[in-house]
């Protein structure tokens, strides 16, 4: 059993024990919990990033179902190393923003955030594409009961919207999954992408473009990519504070990890063949995104909108298909995640207080709440890509890779990070600056100890990311040049030697029936 | 008595020890109802249920005796035994929940219970039939016990409506299945299942494929009526409605299960060698079977309605299955029917609790606030959903990746999509059931209901222990149906 068993189980296990407990510990244990995680979870990361190569660590490969041969496979890298951490530290941060938020049936309430960290920390690690749809899967039924419970008025037609448009994207990944099971007898990814690469198993165009997209829809719904993000506004909206964040800072993660991890190393072709597509809509993703924002009236819709724009980047870094695209999407990942966590928790916080979340309802907020409006300015910034602050290095290495394929779509691209700073610096100003009115310094008032508690570790990572780079990035550089290689090795393999038998990988189907 | 009569051999007695069990019960039972009191009327259920277990001991038994048994008339094999088991399992489930239902309507009797095992009986003995004779006597002897459970309470009109229908509709099909094995008697001179198949699959043999496809087409009426297959669903909904609930729970479980088994074997030994000219007509039929039920049952109000068309939707995954003609199609088709008659009485059993006297709360908006007042039956309630739903780590999921997956390998990639879709679809209805239990205010149905009685409540347990088991550790029971599959040809 490596650390990373035990990091994966944990939650199962502080899930259990939160349902077993009575309900007035409930809080307090997944405090606990959740911050111990976070704890042993810093050992991957000592682990990940202090080895040189970008070989996958800290692996348990053992069998869970011997025929189908399903494994119980799962390994870290790079690319997986700091999207757990993410999980990691924003649970305990979500404990920690719920503290006081929610009275009722507290107890399944944490119960299901320890599930949820459960899933997605799963969906990060597996390596066997059997247990990673279970997990996929797994992490939708503690997000419709957080949604569905705990949210707001509209929660009910959100959730289930949310779960619908998840569940039919993914069921076609299932399809995609058992096909390739019939081609390559194995669930196991690494045995997969061996086969490809020794051209032991080979995808014809016609085979390959189908499963591509069949996988690469579920993750695109998932990012969400424009016009498959319409679930996502409803869900952010109506989703309590802690569901927010947890939702745009790792579950859409999984969307955009998925791309990266899956779609480019076995897909490679179809993927160069669909990128001209998928750029132009992430391109509209990005300016549409920013352009709806403008015009929100509700801040919570703004900040989904805006994730909706900020994604675009990420799809549009992954299909560039360069070292600094890619770069800087995986880094983009992690950016989206911080900074739109801190604002979908800041604008909780401001819930909490006004219980309204029509912009027009503040206003002059910085003069009765000096250190939230300070708080959230940074996080504004942040957000916009302020040189310095960690959004800007990953922007930045996207909109290069971008301009090294085609200077358009850095050029239209480039118009998303302007209205970013439009709508953000807009919402900034009719919320926190101006006169206070009679509402605002009655409701109003400063952050506590606990909120602020909340809000520094992602705050001192915003600015940490956004200088000590090299730091985060160097793990991920070495993962991405090979996901790189072996895209254009597929490339390359089909244009030198357009039909070789496969006769291997038929005689391993025939054994695995 | 004929000159080459053989007298059976022991080994031939203990194949049919599960019949003969279940029989000697029923007649026990009935004949206890007379003898007994008013107020012993009570204690019929625990009776019932350990001729269900010796039962049970004696399927295990006999499984372990495989072999043919009087002139190859019953076949004991693996397969045999796992659909044997799984009825009988179907059938402890249905007695724990049928108890205290009975006595909420003040009907309870022993005959309620000794019609279960007869039923039972006829099951069991359609799960070992090796020829079409006793496939008709088993079918007649499950069907014509629950046509009369179906009705049990006499005085209920939706009893009574549920019964007739059920009696005037299923014997219509029977005929035609009594038809098609004269026919085929007419064709090939025998009715034994291996007979046929060599005399269909020798060269030297004339017949006319005309002639031979009536009689499969035949066959398939009859089976898909009782497992409600499309175009001949139309039944399920309305007697699933109508008859008592762990009366539709028991039906829409073991006699479907007993039907896939015999529909299975028939079409895998006799008429396995036109699997050609019957395979694209149960194709049709699957992919009808899941879109009709799954988009009837987002109409539907009524929650045992909706289970009902789930049911028939259920039963279009199975035959995915089937028309992948594969032993891993078998195969799954035996998984998927174990989850699927597990984690349908589990939430049957809820229903069954949740009607409350007289059955008057069966809107599934009256399932408003149970998670309220009943944490714990909401959460089991909730995981059967899911394992219909299909999401991971429940015996559905993997059932339901196992019956796609032998259709991939069939190469039918069509039938795997759309099938795949229609249980999104699914998700909607499924979902609905958990929004109206937890995100709703408790309504009056909430509030009115009783804690859960014992016997219930271990069938739930017991069912939820199970759909966890063939989810999260499905290798033995995957293995046993695997191996048994084989067995099949």
């Amino acid at each position: 059993m490596t650390l990373l068993d035990i990091v994966l189980f944990l939650p199962l296990a502080a899930f259990l024990v939160i349902l077993a407990l009575p309900g007035a510990l409930s809080r307090t244990l997944a405090l606990a919990t959740s911050t111990g995680i976070f704890v042993v979870s810093l050992g991957l990361a000592a682990q990940v990033a202090g080895s040189p190569g970008a070989g996958a660590l800290l692996e348990t490969n053992r069998i869970w179902i011997s025929s189908p041969a399903i494994r119980y496979h799962v390994s870290l890298d790079g690319l997986g190393l700091w999207l757990v951490l993410l999980s990691t530290i924003l649970t305990p941060l979500c404990v920690l923003v719920s503290w006081n938020y929610i009275t009722d049936r507290v107890k399944e309430y944490y119960a299901f955030l320890l599930l949820l960290e459960f899933g997605v920390i799963g969906v990060f690690v597996s390596m066997d594409l059997f247990l990673f749809y279970v997990f996929w899967e797994v992490t939708l039924v503690p997000m419709y009961f957080l949604i569905g419970i705990w949210g707001h008025d509209r929660r009910i037609y959100a959730t289930v919207k949310f779960f619908l448009y998840t569940m039919t994207g993914s069921l076609l990944m299932l399809a995609a999954i058992l096909y390739l099971y019939s081609k390559a007898g194995t669930f196991d990814y690494p045995t997969i992408l061996q086969l490809l690469s020794s051209g032991r198993l080979e995808l014809t165009a016609a085979e390959q473009l189908p499963l591509f997209l069949a996988f690469f829809i579920a993750f695109a719904i998932k990012v969400p990519l424009f016009p498959l993000h319409t679930w996502l506004p409803d869900a952010h909206v109506e989703a309590p504070t802690a569901g927010s964040v947890m939702l745009a800072s790792v579950m859409l993660k999984m969307g955009t990890y998925g791309i990266v991890r899956f779609c480019l190393p076995m897909f490679g072709n179809a993927a160069h063949q669909c990128a001209p597509v998928i750029n132009i809509l992430a391109i509209i993703g990005i300016v549409y995104g920013a352009l709806v924002a403008l015009v929100q009236p509700n801040m919570k819709k703004l900040v989904a909108y805006s994730s909706v724009s900020h994604l675009g980047f990420v799809v549009l870094g992954v299909f560039t298909f360069t070292q600094q695209g890619l770069d800087g999407a995986v880094y983009q990942m992690l950016n989206h995640g911080i900074s739109t966590g801190a604002l979908f928790i800041l604008v909780g916080f401001l819930y909490e207080r006004r219980h309204s979340l029509e912009i027009k309802a503040f206003g002059g907020v910085a003069n009765v709440a000096p250190v939230f409006s300070v708080v959230f300015m940074i996080t504004t910034l942040a957000s916009i890509g302020l040189p310095a602050l960690n959004n800007f290095v990953g922007e930045y290495l996207v909109l290069q890779g971008a301009a090294l394929v085609n200077w358009k779509y850095a050029a239209f691209a480039e118009l998303g990070v302007i209205f970013s700073a439009c709508y953000m610096l807009w919402l900034y100003q009719r919320t926190f600056l101006g006169e206070a009115g009679e509402q605002v310094r009655h409701h109003i008032h400063d952050l506590n100890a606990r909120e602020l508690l909340a809000l520094a570790p992602l705050v001192v990572l915003m600015v940490w990311m956004g200088t000590g780079t090299s730091l985060f990035l160097k793990p991920i550089t070495a993962v991405n040049a090979r996901i790189l290689q072996q895209t254009k090795q597929n490339v390359e393999y089909q244009v030198k030697a357009p039909t070789p038998p496969a006769p291997s990988a038929r005689v391993e189907v025939a054994d695995a029936r | 008595m004929p000159v080459n009569f053989v007298p059976p051999a022991t080994g031939e007695y203990i194949r049919v020890l599960p019949e003969i069990v279940l029989t000697i019960g029923g007649t026990i039972l009935m004949v206890a109802e007379g003898l007994a009191g008013e107020r012993h009327r009570r204690g019929m259920a625990p009776l019932a249920l350990v001729f269900l277990l010796l039962a049970m001991g004696g399927a295990v038994l006999a499984g372990m005796n495989p072999g043919p048994a009087f002139t190859n008339l019953l076949i004991v094999d693996g397969y045999a035994t796992f659909f044997r088991l799984l009825v009988l399992v179907v059938g402890v489930l249905s007695v724990l929940i049928s108890a205290s239902y009975l006595t909420r309507e003040n009907a309870d009797s022993a005959d309620y219970y000794s019609l279960i095992l007869f039923s039972l009986c006829g099951q069991s003995l359609l799960a070992s039939a090796n020829e079409l004779i006793m496939v008709f006597i088993g079918l007649e002897i499950s069907s014509i016990a629950t046509y009369v459970l179906a009705g049990f309470l006499r005085k209920d009109k939706r009893n009574n409506e549920a019964a007739i229908k059920y009696f005037l509709l299923g014997s219509f099909a029977t005929a035609f299945l009594l038809y098609g094995v004269g026919w085929i008697y007419g064709v090939t001179g025998t009715t034994n299942l291996q007979e046929i198949h060599r005399f269909l699959s020798s060269p030297e043999s004339t017949y006319s494929p005309l002639m031979v496809g009536a009689c499969a087409a035949m066959l398939f009426v009859g089976f898909a009526f009782k497992i409600s297959a499309a175009p001949f669903q139309a039944w399920a909904p309305d007697v699933y409605q109508g008859a008592p609930a762990p009366v539709s729970a028991f039906m829409s479980a073991a006699p479907k299960a007993a039907a896939f088994a015999v529909f299975l074997r028939v079409y895998s030994v006799a008429f396995s060698g036109l699997t050609e000219s019957w395979q694209p007509i149960l194709w049709a039929s699957a992919l009808a079977t899941m879109v009709i039920g799954n988009f009837a049952a987002l109409r539907q109000n009524n929650i045992k309605r909706m289970l009902a068309y789930s049911s028939v939707a259920n039963a279009g995954y199975v035959l995915v299955a089937v028309v992948a003609h594969t032993e891993t199609g078998v195969a799954a088709a035996m998984f998927y029917l174990a989850a699927y008659a597990l984690m349908n009485l589990g939430a049957f059993a809820i229903v069954t609790h949740y009607v409350n006297k007289g059955e008057r709360y069966v809107g599934i908006d009256d399932m408003a606030g149970f998670a309220r007042k009943q944490p714990f039956a909401a959460a089991l309630f909730t995981w059967f959903l899911l394992s219909m739903i299909g999401v991971p780590l429940t015996g559905g999921f993997f059932g339901k990746f196992y019956i796609f997956k032998s259709a991939i390998d069939s190469n039918l990639i069509w039938l795997t999509v759309l099938g795949l879709l229609n249980s999104a679809v699914a998700a909607y209805y499924y979902l609905r059931v958990i929004v109206v239990m937890y995100f709703h205010e408790p309504g009056e149905a909430a509030l009115e209901t009783a804690s859960i009685p014992g016997g219930i409540r271990l069938a739930l347990i017991g069912s939820a222990i199970g759909v966890f088991i063939l989810g999260v550790f499905p290798s033995a029971v995957l293995e046993f149906a695997n191996r048994s599959a084989m067995l099949v040809r």
